[in-house]
C-alpha cells in the first residue's frame, strides 16, 4: 500500500474536483461559472509555471497567448469573416438549414490551432530575446504583452481589412459540442449556457491534462536541464545544454497553455474583445504562480483557486460588510464604495509581501526555496538564470 | 597625393565596416534612413505642420527624459527596473491638482486656483505645485525604496521586480482611491497661445513653460552628479558598492539619495504632465513610464545623457506616430522601439554605463 500513498492526495482531489457539480446541483450554491473560470486561470498559472517557475524566466505579457488563443476561436467559430462561407463540424448552423456565414469550424479542432498558434508565437517572440539578461526579457515580454491587445484594439481597418473587430471584439462565438452524438446526450452535442456541467467537465479535463504535462515534464530532461540553465546558465552550457533552445522550449509551452486556456475561454464567454487582455492579468497571473509557490504544482493551483476566490467571493462579501457598516455610523462613503475595484490593490500588497516574507510561495518548491532563500550576492540569478 | 590617398583610405575603413557589419545592423540602417527620408519628404511638403509637430515632441520628450532619468539613476545604482517609478509620475500629477485645488483632506487651505486670479497667482501656485508635487514624490521613493527594495537588497533580482511590479500596483490603486477611475482635469493655468507671430509654426506658452522648467532641472542635476561630494558618491556606488563601502561612503544613504533625485524629477514630470496635457488619469503612470523605461533604454541605460536623449527622442518619435501614422498606433511603434532597442542594441545608443557592464562613469 505504501507504493500507493503518493498518489492518495491528487485521487483525492481529482474526485471531489470530478463531484463537484452534483454537490453544486444539490445544495444549490450556483458556483460552476465560478469554478469554470477559477480553472481557466488555474490553467493559465500552471502554463506560466513552466516559464517562470521550471525554467526561471520572467515573462510579464503573458497575457498575450491567452488573447491569441482566444481570437484565434473567435476568428474561426463565428461569423466574423463575413464574405466566406465554410463550416466543418461545427455546432452552427442557420435557421434555413444552409451554411452559416463565416468561417465555423468545430471547437476541438480550433482549440489545438489556438495552443498551436500561441506557441508558435511564443517561439516567434522568444527566439530573438532569450538570449537577453532577466530583466531585460522580462521587459521584453512585457511590450509583446501590450503591443498584442494594442494590435487587437487597433485591428479593425488594416489597409480597409477588419481583422479583429476594434474594441466591440468578435461576438456570438460558436458553442462547442459533439454534433455526432445521439440526441439523448443533448447537452454534449450542444454545449449551452444553462447546463454548465458540459463546461466545466471539458475544462477539467484540459487542467489535469495539463497537470499530468507539468508533472512529467518536472523529472523530464528538459525538467532537469531548465533547473540547471536557471541556476547556472554558463555551468549548463558547459555541460553540454543548449541554453537558447531550452528556454524556447519553456516558452513555448508555457504559450501553448495559455493559449489552450484563451481558447477555452473565447467559446465560454462567446466573445473575445481586446480590454479582456490588459496588463493586469498577466500580473495577476503571476500573481498566482508567486503566492502559491513558484515551480510548485499544487502551489501554483492553490494560488489560482485562492486569488480567484478573492475576486469572487472575497472581496463582494467584505462589499457587503462595510455597505453594512457604513449604513449603520452613516457614511456615504462606506455604504458605496466597491472594493472590487481596489483588487489589484490586494495583488499589489500580496506580490510585495510574498517577496519580503516568504519568497518561495504558500507550498515551496524545495529547490526553489534554496536558491531564493540563497543570501550570497555573486551567486546564481535564481529568476533569471545568470547574473549577467 | 598623399590627401587622395587618405581620402582612399577612409573610404576603404568605411567599406570595411560596412562590410563587416551584421545583416541585422544593415538592415535597422536602411530601415531608419528609410524613415528619415519619408519624414523628410513630409516636411518639405508641410514645414509648418511638420516644426509645429517637432515642437510637441520636443516637449513630451522633456516630460519623459525627466521620467527616464529615475529609472536610468536607479538602475545605474542597484540595477533595478524601479516599476514603481511611474506611478510614482502619476501621484506627482495628483499632489500638483490637490495642491492647485488648495482643498486637501477636506480642509480648504486657500481658493482653488483656476486661472482667474491673474499671472502672478498662477505663477505662483504652478511654483508650489510644483515643490510640493517634488518633495511628495521623492520622499515617496525613498519611503518605497526602504519598505520595499532594501531588505531584498542581496536577494536575486527578479524577485525585486516582482516587488517593484506590487508597489507599482499598490500606489496605482493609492492613485484609483484618491482620485476614482476618470480623468482628473487640471485648470488652464498657462496659455495656449502661441508665442511666434503668425499662424505657421505653434510654438505655446505651455511648451516654453515645460522647457523652461526642464532646462535647469537638468542642469542642476548634472551638477549635482558631477560636482557635489554626495554625487561623487553616487558615481562610485555607481561602480562598485563593496569598493565604495570600503572608502567609507555610506551606500544606504547614498541609495535613498537615488531614488530621492529619481522621485523629485518625476514629481516635476507629472505636474508638468498635467499642466501640459490638461487632464491626468490613475493609470497614466503605466504608459508614461513605459515610455520613459524605453526612452532610457535607446540611450543606454544607467547613462544619465542617454536618458535625456532617448527621452526626447521618443517623444519625437511619439510625435511623429501622432500625426502620420495615427494616434492609436503611437503606443505600437513605441513599444516596439522598445522591443527591437532591447532585442538589436541593448547598450543604447550612447552606451550602457551601469555596474552589470562594468562601465561605471
Amino acid at each position: 500500500m505504501v507504493r500507493y500513498r503518493r498518489f492518495l492526495l491528487p485521487a483525492v482531489l481529482i474526485l471531489a474536483a470530478l463531484v463537484l457539480p452534483f454537490v453544486d446541483a444539490a445544495l444549490g450554491t450556483d458556483a460552476l461559472f465560478t469554478a469554470i473560470t477559477i480553472a481557466i486561470f488555474v490553467m493559465l498559472a500552471l502554463g506560466l509555471n513552466i516559464v517562470v517557475g521550471f525554467a526561471g524566466l520572467l515573462d510579464l505579457g503573458f497575457v498575450a497567448f491567452y488573447a491569441l488563443g482566444a481570437y484565434v476561436i473567435g476568428w474561426f467559430a463565428s461569423s466574423h469573416f463575413n464574405g466566406v462561407r465554410f463550416s466543418f463540424g461545427s455546432t452552427a448552423t442557420s435557421l434555413s438549414g444552409e451554411a452559416p456565414d463565416g468561417i465555423h469550424v468545430s471547437f476541438w479542432i480550433l482549440l489545438l490551432l489556438a495552443g498551436a498558434f500561441s506557441a508558435l508565437c511564443g517561439m516567434i517572440i522568444g527566439f530573438p530575446t532569450l538570449r537577453l539578461r532577466g530583466d531585460y526579457l522580462a521587459i521584453v515580454t512585457l511590450g509583446f504583452g501590450e503591443i498584442i491587445p494594442r494590435f487587437f484594439q487597433n485591428g479593425d481597418d488594416l489597409g480597409g481589412f477588419n481583422l479583429t473587430n476594434g474594441t466591440i471584439g468578435i461576438k456570438a462565438i460558436d458553442s462547442p459540442g459533439f454534433p455526432f452524438l445521439p440526441d439523448s446526450l443533448d447537452t454534449w452535442q450542444r454545449f449551452s449556457t444553462l447546463d454548465l456541467n458540459p463546461w466545466y467537465y471539458t475544462i477539467l479535463a484540459m487542467v489535469l491534462i495539463t497537470v499530468y504535462v507539468n508533472v512529467r515534464l518536472q523529472n523530464s530532461r528538459l525538467g532537469r536541464a531548465w533547473i540547471s540553465v536557471r541556476e547556472d546558465e554558463t555551468a549548463a552550457a558547459a555541460m553540454g545544454i543548449n541554453p537558447v533552445t531550452t528556454k524556447l522550449w519553456a516558452y513555448a509551452l508555457g504559450a501553448l497553455f495559455g493559449g489552450f486556456a484563451g481558447g477555452f475561454y473565447g467559446a465560454f464567454i462567446k466573445n473575445v474583445f481586446p480590454d479582456a487582455f490588459s496588463f493586469n492579468i498577466s500580473i495577476l497571473i503571476l500573481c498566482m504562480v508567486v503566492l502559491g509557490g513558484m515551480g510548485n504544482i499544487y502551489g501554483v493551483i492553490l494560488g489560482a483557486i485562492v486569488l480567484q476566490g478573492i475576486n469572487f467571493y472575497a472581496l463582494p462579501q467584505l462589499s457587503t460588510v462595510v455597505h453594512a457598516i457604513g449604513d449603520t455610523i452613516g457614511s456615504t462613503a462606506m455604504s458605496n464604495v466597491d472594493l472590487a475595484r481596489y483588487n489589484f490593490f490586494i495583488f499589489g500588497v500580496v506580490l510585495v509581501l510574498m517577496m519580503l516574507l516568504r519568497p518561495e510561495g504558500i507550498i515551496p518548491n524545495r529547490q526553489r526555496q534554496e536558491e531564493l532563500r540563497h543570501d550570497e550576492p555573486g551567486a546564481g540569478d535564481a529568476t533569471g538564470g545568470a547574473r549577467a | 597625393m598623399t590627401t587622395g590617398g587618405a581620402a582612399k583610405s577612409r573610404s576603404e575603413a568605411l567599406l570595411q565596416s560596412v562590410r563587416s557589419s551584421s545583416w541585422s545592423t544593415r538592415l535597422s540602417a536602411v530601415v531608419i534612413v528609410a524613415v528619415l527620408a519619408l519624414l523628410l519628404s513630409q516636411a518639405l511638403q508641410e514645414p509648418g505642420q511638420f516644426a509645429s509637430q517637432l515642437v510637441i515632441g520636443i516637449t513630451n520628450g522633456a516630460i519623459i527624459a525627466l521620467i527616464a532619468l529615475g529609472y536610468t539613476l536607479v538602475y545605474g545604482i542597484i540595477e533595478l527596473i524601479n516599476f514603481a517609478h511611474g506611478d510614482n509620475f502619476m501621484i506627482g500629477s495628483f499632489v500638483g491638482i490637490t495642491v492647485l485645488s488648495g482643498t486637501f483632506v477636506g480642509l480648504q487651505f486657500f481658493a482653488p486656483i483656476t486661472g482667474d486670479g491673474g499671472t502672478l497667482i498662477n505663477i505662483v501656485g504652478v511654483l508650489i505645485a510644483l515643490v510640493v508635487a517634488m518633495a511628495a514624490c521623492g520622499l515617496i521613493g525613498v519611503g518605497i525604496e526602504r519598505v520595499a527594495y532594501k531588505p531584498l537588497r542581496n536577494s536575486p533580482r527578479l524577485a525585486v521586480l516582482i516587488t517593484a511590479i506590487g508597489m507599482s500596483f499598490i500606489l496605482q490603486n493609492i492613485g484609483l482611491i484618491w482620485k476614482g477611475p476618470a480623468q482628473v482635469p487640471f485648470p488652464e493655468l498657462i496659455s495656449s497661445a502661441n508665442i511666434l507671430p503668425g499662424e505657421a509654426v505653434i510654438f505655446r506658452w505651455k511648451d516654453l513653460f515645460v522647457i523652461a522648467v526642464t532646462v535647469p532641472l537638468l542642469v542642476g542635476l548634472s551638477y549635482f552628479i558631477s560636482n557635489t561630494r554626495q554625487g561623487k558618491a553616487m558615481r562610485a556606488v555607481a561602480q562598485d558598492k563593496e569598493a565604495a563601502s570600503m572608502m567609507g561612503i555610506n551606500v544606504n544613504r547614498t541609495i535613498s539619495i537615488t531614488f530621492l533625485l529619481g522621485g523629485i524629477l518625476a514629481g516635476a514630470s507629472g505636474v508638468m504632465y498635467g499642466l501640459f496635457n490638461g487632464i491626468t488619469v490613475f493609470n497614466v503612470g503605466f504608459t508614461q513610464g513605459l515610455y520613459a523605461f524605453t526612452a532610457a533604454v535607446l540611450g543606454g541605460i544607467g547613462n544619465l545623457s542617454g536618458a535625456v536623449v532617448g527621452g526626447f527622442l521618443i517623444g519625437i518619435i511619439g510625435s511623429m506616430a501622432d500625426q502620420y501614422i495615427g494616434v492609436r498606433w503611437t503606443s505600437i511603434v513605441i513599444f516596439a522601439v522598445l522591443i527591437l532597442v532591447l532585442v538589436f542594441r541593448p547598450r543604447g545608443l550612447l552606451g550602457d554605463r551601469s555596474a552589470v557592464q562594468g562601465g561605471g562613469e
